[in-house]
C-alpha cells in the first residue's frame, strides 16, 4: 500500500466553535487549555468504521412511528428533514451512517435524565438513523422538536434543534452537529450557537423550509445538506532523507 | 476564488447523546441491533483486554456524560477498511461505543490489544486505540490516541507520540497494565484540563 495516504484536508478550527466559550458555561470545565498536537494523516485516521443495510432497519428513519404502537404516531408538527452528505469537493458521500436524535414536540427528552416537566409522549422515541444512497441523499420523517429551557443563564431557552452524527470514510471526517430551523427567534440568543463566531456558519447551521419537497395536507419538510471533510486527490509525496 | 464547500461546523453532542447513540444507555430499547458494542467479535486473533478509566474535568470530577468511540486495528495491524492492507477476522469491527457508569463516570471496554501499524514514509507506529471523545460541554470532539504503557520500544520509535514536544505529556497517552481475575486491564484516565491534561490531536 501507499505508504503515506493522500490525506484529508485540515480542520478550519477558526470556523468550528472553540474549546473554551466561557458563555457557555458547561465547557469551562471540560476544554483543554494546551493547544491540540497537530497529527499528519497515517492510516489510522483514513480509515474509519463502515456501517450498512444490515446493521440498521429500513424503517429506523421514520421517527414518527419507530418507537410508536401500532396504529399510533408520534404527536406534534410533521415533518421531514432531507437532503445531501457532501464533502468540501462539493462530492456526495455515498453509503454512510446518518443519526439523529431529539426532544419531542413539547422540548423533552427520553432520556432517564431529563427531568424536564414537558411529557414524556409514549409514542416518540426520539432517535432515528439512516444510510445515504449513491447520491449521498438522505431523510426522515419527525416531529418539530420543541425549545426547552436549560441551566445556563437563570433562564436560557434552547431553539428547536435536532442533533445529527455522521461519519463519512474516515475517522478523520467523524462529525456531531446540530440542526436549527429557519426563523426561530431563540437562534441568536443561544449561547452554544454563539460559540460560532462566523454569522454564515450558523446559516450553515439552519434548516432552510422546502416547499418542494414539501407533502401537501400531510408533512412540512426542511432541507439540510451536511458537509464532510475533503480530500486531496493527488499526492506528492516528500521523501525523508536517507529513505 | 474556490469552490470549495465549508465543513459544517460541529456543535456539542449535549448531555443526552446517549438517545441518538446508544438508547438502551438512556433508558430505551428502540433498536434491533446498537451500534458498536462488539469491537473485536468471537474469531478476532490476540490478546483479549478489558481498557476502562474515567474521564476527568477541570476540577477533579468525573465527567458522568461522556461518551466515547474507539477505531482500532486487529493483531495483525489491519484495519476493517478497503484502504488497510489485508484482510480482518470475520466479526472484526475495530469499532467501538462506550458509555459511563450515570452515577460514578466510570467507562470500560472489551477488545483486543491491536498490533502495530503502518505509518507515514515507511514507519511502524505502535499499537494504540484511537479515541473520540464528545460529552455536554465538548464543543468539537476530541481526538486521542490510547497507546499501551507496556510496549516501551514500540513507543519509543512511534512517530505519533514523537511528535509530541514535551515528552512528560507522552505518558499521558499510556494505559496502565495489570491483571484482575486472571483478566488483563488496562487503565487510562483522561483528564479534559489541568496539571495532568491528556494530549489531544488535531487530526
Amino acid at each position: 500500500m501507499k505508504s503515506s495516504p493522500a490525506e484529508y484536508y485540515q480542520r478550519d478550527r477558526e470556523w468550528h466553535p472553540p474549546a473554551l466559550t466561557p458563555d457557555y458555561k458547561t465547557s469551562v470545565t471540560r476544554s483543554p487549555k494546551f493547544a491540540l498536537i497537530s497529527l499528519e494523516n497515517t492510516v489510522s485516521e483514513i480509515t474509519g468504521p463502515r456501517f450498512g443495510h444490515s446493521d440498521i432497519d429500513a424503517a429506523d428513519n421514520d421517527l414518527l412511528h419507530n418507537y410508536a404502537a401500532d396504529g399510533h404516531s408520534a404527536i406534534g408538527e410533521r415533518i421531514i428533514v432531507h437532503g445531501r452528505v457532501l464533502d468540501e469537493n462539493a462530492r456526495p458521500v455515498p453509503n454512510t451512517l446518518v443519526e439523529a436524535w431529539q426532544a419531542n414536540a413539547g422540548g423533552r427528552y427520553r432520556h432517564k435524565k431529563d427531568m424536564y416537566l414537558a411529557p414524556i409522549d409514549p409514542n416518540f422515541g426520539g432517535c432515528g438513523r439512516t444510510i445515504t444512497d449513491a447520491d449521498g441523499y438522505y431523510y426522515f420523517r419527525t416531529v418539530k422538536p420543541g425549545a426547552y429551557p436549560w441551566r445556563n443563564w437563570v433562564n436560557s431557552w434552547r431553539p428547536a434543534h435536532i442533533h445529527l452524527s455522521v461519519f463519512g470514510a474516515a475517522f478523520a471526517q467523524r462529525l456531531i452537529t446540530q440542526l436549527y430551523f429557519e426563523g426561530d427567534p431563540l437562534i441568536p440568543k443561544c449561547p452554544i450557537i454563539k460559540t460560532l463566531s462566523d454569522s454564515r456558519a450558523v446559516d450553515q447551521l439552519t434548516a432552510k423550509l422546502d416547499m418542494n419537497a414539501t407533502i401537501p395536507l400531510d408533512t412540512i419538510a426542511y432541507k439540510f445538506d451536511i458537509v464532510l471533510r475533503g480530500r486531496r486527490s493527488t499526492l506528492f509525496e516528500n521523501r525523508l532523507e536517507g529513505n | 476564488m474556490t469552490d470549495y464547500l465549508k465543513e459544517t461546523p460541529s456543535q456539542t453532542a449535549g448531555p443526552f447523546v446517549h438517545i441518538g447513540l446508544a438508547p438502551g444507555a438512556a433508558g430505551f430499547d428502540i433498536y434491533a441491533h446498537e451500534l458498536g458494542g462488539d469491537i473485536a467479535g468471537p474469531n478476532a486473533a490476540g490478546e483479549r483486554i478489558r481498557v476502562e478509566g474515567l474521564v476527568i474535568d477541570a476540577t477533579g470530577s468525573p465527567v458522568k456524560d461522556v461518551l466515547l468511540e474507539t477505531w482500532q486495528a486487529n493483531a495483525a495491524g489491519v484495519y476493517a477498511h478497503p484502504e488497510s492492507t489485508g484482510d480482518v477476522e470475520d466479526g472484526f469491527r475495530g469499532f467501538g461505543r462506550v458509555i459511563t457508569n450515570f452515577d460514578s463516570g466510570e467507562w470500560a471496554f472489551d477488545t483486543i490489544k491491536p498490533g502495530p501499524v503502518v505509518g507515514r514514509s515507511g514507519s511502524i507506529q505502535a499499537p494504540h486505540i484511537n479515541l473520540w471523545i464528545v460529552a455536554r460541554g465538548i464543543n468539537v470532539g476530541l481526538n486521542t490516541r490510547i497507546y499501551f504503557e507496556d510496549e516501551a520500544a514500540a513507543n519509543a520509535v512511534d512517530p505519533v507520540l514523537n511528535v509530541i514536544e514535551w515528552e512528560n505529556r507522552r505518558a499521558t497517552l499510556l494505559a496502565k497494565r495489570s491483571e484482575r481475575n486472571g483478566q488483563i486491564i488496562y487503565r487510562f484516565d483522561i483528564c479534559l484540563q489541568g496539571d495532568n491534561e491528556t494530549v489531544f490531536f488535531d487530526i
